[in-house]
């Protein structure tokens, strides 16, 4: 089959590889019909991302039709038409049974790898570096999915691709960034970063009642976004001082909330930012943490800074000492997929929200490779892209 | 009895006092500690009956040897994990892991005890016979590509706390170990720990050796217990198997 290859920074192919096969008794194979370059993938691309190898395969949005299943495979079959949660979760550990899905104790083959940095390791990832499980990605023409009795979701024919291919990722990214702000009437919101969880994020912090939603960005067409279709007020950080912004906007109170949606390759040009690119560049430091500060520096007191944004290794100079004096709440993570795909599949059904609406680009599995690029560097507007096998 | 005893005695409870007591283990043999002190000693008096840079030099190390005979901690064994007290005792490999399992007791004991069920489990167990109630023999895979062979028998058990065994006499490795199982969880979980004491052959120099593979040797357990769990509460253990390495 046809899939993407990651070959080192700033390089991805397309390339024929072996179609996946059934390994273990709870696999499935799915042929997928729908998959999408991710703003963590940049991460991979961009060699920020340690345990990967030559030839691992990409992608961990997709969704499409069940093949082949493992014998004990139950809840799907063959023929169904499934999204495929990218966190890989078995259902029956201490933390699935909490629905702390992202952190299944049994779904990372090379937990040893997570525990010698993090101290424990958290669930296997599709196409996420060898330290996260190895598992090849799903952007290809099959994927073999893990625990098909706990993942997979199956969408009904009444729904196109577009519009429930993002329960897989960032749509739920974006709402359980939202959820763990635990926003009150009347609270005001900020989000930072209006790549797709960033809208998802500004979206679903109305539908959970916010008053206000504050988006900030410096790209045109993002902010834009934010604006007209979630129906933020923008910030645009080359412009304005986003910190004095924010404090004139909230009365002087700062954010009830803050939502980090950038992590870690966060961009800037204030003295914090360039100490950050240097340290990065030299490997000095591993995460560039410019927007954390912001939003802990701009959080108002006793509020709660939630991150779905991805960080990998340490951060430097992080303001703990505000964080500490003005009380606040810190809340991250990999999204629990799993927890989310009903009730939002239930809020796209009833036409609530209609995720398409980040999507800018599609094109097939060889043209890819100028996807990357062109969402690396937002050229031509570029938000989201859809990859067709 | 003696192996349970004798491993609940070894057993690591990293109780640290205060005081750091741990750190001042005494790690020097009894015949090197006498050397330590009288050559120290003699040492010591030698230089310092002389003034110069290279003389103090040598007052420095004689006091320093003094130092670890009357104490009998070396910094440097301590350093390298090597320790010349008591070979032909001491010289075991203390290994030691602890996992905790998403399954009622009862279940985890009886799972670990049809010892047969074992390899199936753990990837770095080959085969488990059943010899009768309390024997049985076994084959490993060991490192480099060598098979491990021996029989045990379970010395001591009592479900669903622990089960103690310990290698027969005539196959090698020796070793004794004892798997504990205790309730965690509020009931709904088994925290499972693995204590084992592996005696190589070879003496000292053996025990150098089995020292350069216990990182190896707690890896693999760590991995057998990871496993165990999987199979245990997810049915099945997590592969990636990756398919770029076998391109087209």
């Amino acid at each position: 089959m046809r899939a993407v290859c990651w070959y080192g920074k700033n390089d991805v192919r397309t390339e024929i590889v072996p179609d996946p096969q059934i390994l273990n008794p709870h696999d499935a194979i799915v042929k997928i019909t729908s998959t999408a370059i991710c703003g963590s993938d940049l991460h991979l691309y961009n060699g920020y991302i340690p345990t990967m190898q030559q030839g691992d395969i990409l992608g961990h949005e997709f969704m499409g039709e069940v093949v082949e299943t493992g014998r004990e495979v139950t809840q799907v079959q063959r023929g169904d038409r499934v999204v495929v949660p990218f966190t890989i979760a078995c259902g029956h550990c201490f933390f699935c049974q909490r629905e702390l899905w992202s952190l299944c104790d049994n779904s990372n083959p090379n937990a040893w790898m997570a525990e010698k940095l993090y101290g424990a390791s958290p669930s296997g990832l599709f196409g996420y570096s060898h330290m996260l499980g190895g598992y090849a990605g799903g952007q290809a023409e099959y994927a073999r999915v893990p625990f098909a009795n706990v993942g997979p979701i199956k969408i009904p024919d009444s729904l196109a691709d577009e519009q429930v291919l993002f329960l897989s990722d960032i749509f739920p990214t974006g709402y359980m960034a939202a959820e763990h702000c635990h926003i009150q009437p009347g609270d005001i919101v900020a989000v930072w970063g209006c790549g797709p969880v960033g809208q998802f994020a500004i979206k679903s912090a109305y539908l959970f009642g916010a008053e206000r939603v504050i988006a900030i960005d410096r790209v045109r067409e993002r902010l834009h976004m934010a604006q007209e279709h979630g129906g933020a007020q923008i910030l645009n950080y080359d412009e304005v001082d986003v910190l004095e912004a924010l404090k004139e906007l909230t009365g002087g109170r700062g954010p009830d909330a803050c939502i980090d949606a950038v992590g870690l390759e966060a961009h800037g040009t204030s003295v914090g930012a360039l100490y950050d690119r240097a340290k990065t560049a030299m490997y000095l430091a591993t995460d560039r943490p410019h927007v954390l500060r912001q939003a802990i520096q701009a959080c108002r007191k006793g509020g709660t800074v939630s991150i779905p944004g991805v960080y990998g290794g340490f951060l430097d100079k992080v303001p703990f000492g505000a964080a500490f004096a003005k009380g606040l709440t810190f809340t991250m993570g990999q999204t629990h997929v799993h927890r989310y795909l009903r009730p939002l599949l239930a809020r796209i059904e009833r036409g609530d929200i209609n995720p398409a609406f980040v999507i800018t680009h599609r094109l097939s599995l060889e043209e890819a490779p100028q996807g990357y690029e062109m969402f690396k560097h937002k050229d031509k507007s570029c938000i989201k892209i859809v990859l067709k096998p | 009895m003696e192996t349970a005893r004798a491993l609940r005695r070894q057993h690591k409870t990293y109780d640290v006092t205060a005081s750091g007591k741990e750190a001042q283990k005494i790690n020097v043999g009894q015949m090197e500690r006498v050397l330590c002190t009288v050559g120290g000693g003699a040492l010591a008096l030698y230089a310092l009956n002389r003034l110069s840079r290279w003389h103090l030099g040598l007052a420095l190390a004689g006091g320093a040897l003094v130092y670890r005979g009357l104490t009998g901690h070396c910094p440097v064994y301590q350093t390298a994990g090597f320790t010349t007290v008591n070979p032909s005792q001491d010289a075991g490999l203390h290994l030691q892991k602890t996992i905790t399992v998403y399954k009622p007791r009862d279940e985890v004991y009886q799972s670990w005890r049809h010892l047969e069920n074992l390899p199936r489990l753990m990837p770095h167990l080959d085969s488990v016979q059943r010899l009768d109630n309390r024997r049985s023999h076994w084959v490993a895979n060991g490192p480099f590509g060598i098979n491990l062979v021996w029989d045990a028998e379970i010395t001591e058990e009592q479900p669903p706390e622990f089960i103690a065994w310990r290698s027969l006499p005539g196959t090698n490795p020796r070793h004794e170990g004892m798997v504990r199982f205790r309730q965690a969880l509020d009931g709904h979980g088994t925290e499972v720990q693995v204590s084992m004491i592996y005696r190589p052959p070879g003496g000292v120099a053996g025990a150098a050796l089995a020292r350069v593979l216990k990182t190896m040797a707690v890896h693999n357990m760590q991995e057998d217990l990871r496993r165990f769990k999987q199979m245990l509460e997810a049915g099945e253990v997590a592969t990636g198997a990756n398919q770029t390495y076998q391109r087209v």
